[in-house]
């Protein structure tokens, strides 16, 4: 786990992606290529803004050996206002949970490896006030 | 291209088989294929092996050549090549044992798919749902089943497809696996019993979703001309297409169709002459209910978001218009990994032949899907006699 997270972790805590300038496309997971313009691709980092919408969730009740001190926990997609979609954890009780949400990125642990006690970070989201 | 017949089929028990290793479990599906083709074995001229993580499961890479080595190949030194594509891994064995012989590069090739998961104790579910983006979804605890349930939470929302509809899927596996002696869970089951098992990943449930399992199959490939040295009775593949999406779902325009199974079922429809309407019978890749339904719909049995329609109806169960998975699925005869997608084509081949016992249904035209991991890949095999 350590190394591709580690290469990733500007865009995990800060929630930046990309911008394709050629087509207007936003990315995040950030792509360093436009699927769409591919060799036309003009690529540059966007932060975004880290508000979006929960377009689906499910209550994650079989977890991953490492995350099991986690469960349940709530993993979602989410429709970023930038247009890309997400799949992230919401750090909220599961009860507060519903589609088409309002949700806003925050900084949160992730879980830690068992055996040399690293703790993982990265972008969570919570319900977002509306203003 | 050539015309390619399937001569031989053979398959391990699929199930928790503690007692025997990754070899046993290939040797005795591969012996099997062999006395069904009436093949001595030096006649063979490769060998394609479909496995998605031996390296994770067993801690063994380099299968392919394990697998040539064991089944008595390696004195004849020909070239043997693992596949993978995660669960479709053993579908795309038989692609490409198809079209080594299609091309004219070959005569008689095997393929098989193996998975031996067991022996990873309480891994194995999250070296499956490793078959997702795991930078981006695995990271973040989606596994394979949450990323399902997030499909399945929109299709119920968009299409209103229930919970009821997905039990009945798994209700009718459970039945139809009943009839196969290779099948891990040969019981039947209530649609209460799968509503009231604990949730995975909701709204999936326990019963919602195939066990991974140990098993193996294999399939003997020949040219038209050599088959008709071999049997009388041939069975074809008329047609094999393979088609990839986005790993992630959340890259995907459209989250409740998979589009490489849109893609990759019209192109071998195309290339076998038929069309959704004239398949009689269907292997499909129930890895979870979900995925039996959306497949439905994706292969053009019917219209997008009516698949609940179907297993309402009674249209794929055993007797009905198009019975799907006889054998009982991934649910209930067990999902080998990447041995399913052969296992799929060998049962596909028994029932093309006659041959399927209890499980028997009227057929001329069968297909198999077989999907890896949420939909990323897809390969779609057409049968026919
Ligand atoms: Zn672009």
């Amino acid at each position: 786990m350590l190394p591709r997270f580690w290469r990733k972790i500007r865009y995990r805590y800060d929630l930046i992606g990309t911008r394709c300038n050629t087509c207007g496309r936003n990315y995040y997971p950030p792509r360093n290529f436009c699927p769409v313009c591919r060799r036309r691709s003009s690529i540059e980092e966007v932060q975004l803004s880290g508000y979006g919408t929960v377009l689906s969730y499910s209550i994650v009740h079989d977890t991953p050996v490492g995350l099991k001190m986690e469960k349940p926990y709530v993993v979602a997609l989410i429709q970023l206002d930038e247009g890309p979609i997400i799949t992230s954890q919401l750090a909220c009780e599961p009860e507060e949970v519903h589609d088409g949400m309002r949700v806003k990125a925050v900084f949160r642990k992730y879980g830690e490896d068992g055996e040399d006690g690293i703790i993982y970070y990265g972008t969570k989201f919570i319900p977002a006030e509306e203003a | 291209m050539r015309k390619v017949a399937v001569i031989g089929v053979g398959q391990s028990r699929f199930g928790e088989l503690w007692d025997r290793s990754f070899r046993d479990i290939m040797l005795e599906a591969g012996v099997e294929a062999l006395e069904d083709a009436g093949l001595e074995g030096k006649e063979i001229d490769a060998l394609f092996v479909g496995n998605m993580s031996a390296g994770r499961y067993i801690a063994q890479e380099h299968v392919a050549t394990l697998i040539a080595d064991y089944a008595g190949l390696a004195e004849l030194n020909i070239p043997s090549v693992r596949v993978e594509a995660a669960d479709a891994s053993g579908g795309l064995a038989v692609r490409m044992a198809h079209l080594a012989v299609a091309s004219g590069m070959h005569d008689i090739v095997i393929a098989a798919g193996v998975e031996k998961v067991t022996d990873a104790g309480e891994l194995s579910m999250e070296i499956m749902s490793s078959s997702a983006d795991m930078e981006w979804e695995g990271f973040v605890g989606a596994t394979l089943s949450a990323i399902y349930a997030m499909m399945t939470k929109l299709h119920m929302k968009e299409f209103g497809t229930t919970e009821e509809d997905l039990a009945m899927v798994s209700v009718k596996n459970h039945r139809n696996a009943v009839n196969n002696p290779k099948a891990q869970f040969k019981s039947e089951i209530s649609v209460d019993a799968v509503l009231n098992s604990p949730y995975v990943a909701e709204p999936l449930k326990l019963l919602d979703c195939a066990p991974i399992s140990d098993g193996a199959a294999c399939v003997v490939l020949a040219s038209e001309e050599v088959a008709k040295q071999y049997t009388d009775t041939p069975v074809y593949i008329k047609s094999s297409a393979q088609a990839s999406d986005y790993l992630a779902l959340h890259s995907r325009k459209d989250l409740t169709t998979m589009q490489s199974v849109v893609t990759a079922s019209r192109q071998a429809y195309k290339q076998a002459g038929v069309e959704a309407r004239d398949i009689d019978v269907a292997e499909l890749h129930d890895s979870f209910t979900i995925a039996e339904i959306m497949a439905y719909e994706d292969l053009g049995f019917i219209e997008k978001g009516k698949g609940a329609e179907l297993i309402r109806e009674g249209i794929v169960e055993m007797g009905g218009e198009i019975p799907v998975n006889p054998s009982g699925g991934l649910k209930a005869c067990g999902h080998a990994v990447g041995a399913t997608g052969v296992r799929q084509v060998a049962e596909l081949v028994l029932q093309l032949r006659g041959g399927a016992g209890k499980r028997q249904v009227e057929c001329e035209t069968a297909l198999a899907l077989n999907i890896g991991g949420t939909g990323g890949t897809a390969v779609v095999t057409i049968l026919g006699r």
